[in-house]
């Protein structure tokens, strides 16, 4: 019989325990629900942001409490970890309370948010856009879906300091790194530097160009943006189902010149990261860097090269007229207020994101703290960035260069870029033919296009 | 008191019953609805039959990672088995530190399969750096490999489970068979190995599913590459997914093939070995 009473005690115990379990939990949705609702109160809305750099989430969580403070609208910020913005995105629309504002990387990433995008077109966000030329916002007819709120800018990083003593080199084929102002010269100039590599003290002209995972981008996307961009010129283009690939041979030539005049073999690329290009050129172990704006922040890091020794050139892949060629200047980070969020939620959302580029709590964050160039006309005096490499880029701009376009949005899909990638490094460690290259670039875009046609 | 605890039977059985349900029954049902439609977001989908099937197979890519898993997992389960087997068998015998050597061979069970990935695709790197190639430059390279790292990651875990199998061996029979005259040899193969069945058909399941749901490992050590020549199903499903807009639910046909595949495998390698086992 006591044996029973333990039974039973013990049962009983199981049983309160598993439901204080479901009670608490129960409890601590309810105040959070009763916590939101005073908010609601306030203002009407609350703010759900889904953030895709993970570099700038202090500093849009610090953001977000000062504008609750402020005003008293709740605003979240969640950061997706590095490479899983679209996994996230994807599992959090799906929930009941799902981001009010969230941002796609261009056209082919709005296709599949499309029916999420509210019409920015009326807000204030979009007034404050610069040139009105539009050429930051993703449009659809008159539908604003789109606003990009950071610009950047890619190029051939160089490090001054050692670009300057190959010049004073006998024999040098420049007298100063302003004179490389086409391909022909640069391949001239870097392969010198690859010959003399030992009297300059680097071990190659390049960084390496890594095909890792971490470091494949800046040559499956961005510098295939290049032939791409000559391509939409000469066709009048800003987008196409069947690429023809008119300037793979000159793609073919800066490929193999990243190859060749390198810190490392062909054939190591494939394992070669990020992390070690980055390495190279903050240890002058290389002259050139291909990368872009964003880099600033890990050559700060590394704390080896000052802000006057970096030089920036435009991509140049042998086209002519390519003497007036600017950097590579755009965007991949647009702004997008769900549609399917509730009236005032979108107006929490549209009121957030005017503050954040009007306030002076935003523009500096934005500006000094993330370092972001945006396209709105609020961001003036002190809010300009003190990024260097952006300095060049403005000063590219200035001269009368003509910007490159980010036409690698329009890129099919990751898909392509993937195959791109692969039959790059196939060619790059003798695996593979350049036919390989051309390949996946021509008759894979017409299939990925295809399969992706809604 | 039998029936005092048969009656509390469904208060002990319920807790893990509905998080099985949440958990796994719930998710699996949704999934499966999800193949036969178009969709971004999983609440939000368009009916669309059989069309995700249908493009499965517009690609090779899904039969070649078929195969690539299929003949990955067989060789796993034989060095896999084998090599714990023969550690088991080692360590125990009467010997110091056997104890010490079962816990390092263990220890890197204990290791997350993307971590491991990443240490030894670093390894590998580092070697075959001497002769100026990768671990991503030739599809053979990959799959050996994986298929170092995955010995390396279980073999310890099979062993822990031969050695507690092993032990369990009455020693009775074994010194009766001394006695008879059996060597070694005939001891390990007409008496061990007989009463080891039941582990042997545990340790040959457990590898093989491992095998065929793969995925940190591979992602981890070479993310398929050389272009898609190291992919296995799991990360084939994983890239159809994401790798395309709008093919979230070819890549959700793909999962529920997967399943189904899987499901027969095991079942079909537990009802050989289980009818293996009766016959003794």
């Amino acid at each position: 019989m006591k044996k029973k009473l333990v039974t039973v005690l013990l049962c009983g115990a199981m049983a309160v325990t598993a439901l204080a379990g479901c009670g608490g939990s129960k409890s601590s949705s309810s105040s959070s629900a009763a916590s939101s609702g005073t908010a609601k109160k306030a203002s009407g809305g609350k703010v759900y942001y889904l953030n895709f750099k993970p570099e700038a989430d202090e500093q849009w969580q610090a953001l977000a409490k000062e504008y609750t403070k402020e005003t008293g609208t709740e605003v979240k910020v969640v950061t997706a970890a590095s490479g899983t913005y679209e996994q996230q995105l994807t599992s959090e629309m799906a929930k009941k309370d799902a981001p009010t504002l969230f941002q796609v990387n261009g056209p082919v990433g709005l296709a599949s948010w499309k029916d999420y995008c509210d019409d920015m077109s009326q807000s204030e966000l979009y007034k404050h856009m610069k040139d009105g030329t539009d050429s930051f916002v993703l449009k659809d007819g008159d539908k604003v879906d789109g606003i990009a709120y950071v610009i950047e800018t890619y190029g051939i990083i160089y490090n001054k300091t050692l670009l300057d003593k190959y010049c004073k080199l006998d024999g040098a084929k420049i007298s100063k790194p302003e004179d490389i102002n086409s391909f022909a010269k640069l391949k001239e100039v870097a392969d010198d530097i690859q010959a003399r590599k030992d009297e300059l003290g680097v071990k190659g002209a390049f960084t390496s160009a890594g095909m890792d995972s971490s470091s494949d981008w800046r040559f499956k996307t961005h510098l295939a943006n290049l032939p791409i961009y000559y391509e939409y010129q000469k066709e009048g283009e800003t987008d196409t189902d069947a690429i023809k690939g008119e300037y793979l041979d000159n793609f073919k030539q800066i490929w193999d010149l990243y190859l060749t005049d390198s810190t490392c073999k062909p054939s190591e690329i494939a394992a070669k990261t990020g992390d070690d290009a980055n390495s190279e050129f903050n240890n002058g172990e290389a002259v050139f860097y291909q990368n872009g704006t964003w880099a600033y922040s890990d050559i700060q890091k590394a704390g080896k090269l000052k802000d006057d020794e970096l030089g920036m050139l435009p991509i140049y892949i042998g086209v002519d007229g390519e003497e007036n060629q600017g950097l590579c200047t755009g965007s991949e980070n647009y702004w997008c207020v769900n549609s399917q969020a509730s009236d005032a939620d979108k107006q929490a959302t549209y009121d957030f994101l005017n503050w954040v580029i009007t306030s002076d709590q935003g523009r500096d964050a934005l500006a000094n703290k993330m370092g972001f160039v945006t396209p709105f006309d609020t961001f003036t005096g002190k809010y300009e960035t003190s990024n260097p490499l952006v300095k060049i880029a403005n000063q590219y701009v200035a001269d009368g260069k003509t910007p490159v376009s980010w036409n690698f949005t329009t890129m099919p899909s990751e898909e392509w870029k993937n195959q791109l990638g692969s039959a790059m490094t196939a060619y790059a460690d003798g695996s593979g033919k350049w036919d390989g290259v051309v390949k996946a670039f021509v008759d894979n875009w017409k299939t990925e296009k295809a399969a992706t046609a809604q | 008191m039998k029936r005092t605890v048969r009656r509390a039977f469904p208060l002990f059985v319920l807790p893990t019953l509905i998080a099985f349900t949440i958990g796994f029954i719930v998710p699996f049902i949704w999934g499966v609805y999800l193949s036969f439609n178009k969709f971004t977001v999983i609440n939000n989908t368009t009916f669309v039959g059989l069309q995700n099937y249908a493009k499965i197979f517009t690609e090779n890519d899904y039969v070649h990672s078929l195969w690539y898993t299929a003949l990955f997992a067989v060789i796993s389960v034989l060095t896999i088995n084998v090599f714990g087997f023969l550690i088991a068998l080692a360590l125990t015998k009467k010997f110091r530190g056997t104890r010490a050597f079962r816990t390092i061979f263990f220890m890197p069970n204990l290791i997350g399969g993307i971590v491991l990935g990443t240490i030894w695709k670093m390894i590998f790197n580092g070697i075959l750096a001497h002769w100026s190639t990768t671990i991503v430059s030739k599809a053979s390279y990959g799959f050996w490999g994986l298929v170092i790292l995955m010995n390396w990651q279980q073999i310890g875990y099979v062993m822990i489970i031969y050695i507690a199998g092993i032990m369990g061996v009455p020693q009775e029979l074994i010194e009766s068979a001394e006695i008879d005259g059996a060597g070694s040899w005939q001891r390990l193969k007409s008496v061990v190995i007989p009463i080891l069945r039941p582990t042997v058909t545990i340790c040959t399941f457990l590898t093989l599913t491992n095998g065929f749901k793969l995925f940190d490992q591979n992602l981890a050590l070479t993310a398929g590459k050389p272009g898609k020549a190291s992919q296995m199903l799991a990360l084939n499903i994983y890239n159809t997914f994401y790798g395309r807009v709008g093919w979230q639910g070819v890549g959700q046909a793909k999962a529920v093939l997967f399943t189904i595949l899987v499901a027969i495998i095991a079942f079909a390698q537990l009802h050989f070995t289980r009818s293996g086992e009766e016959q003794m």
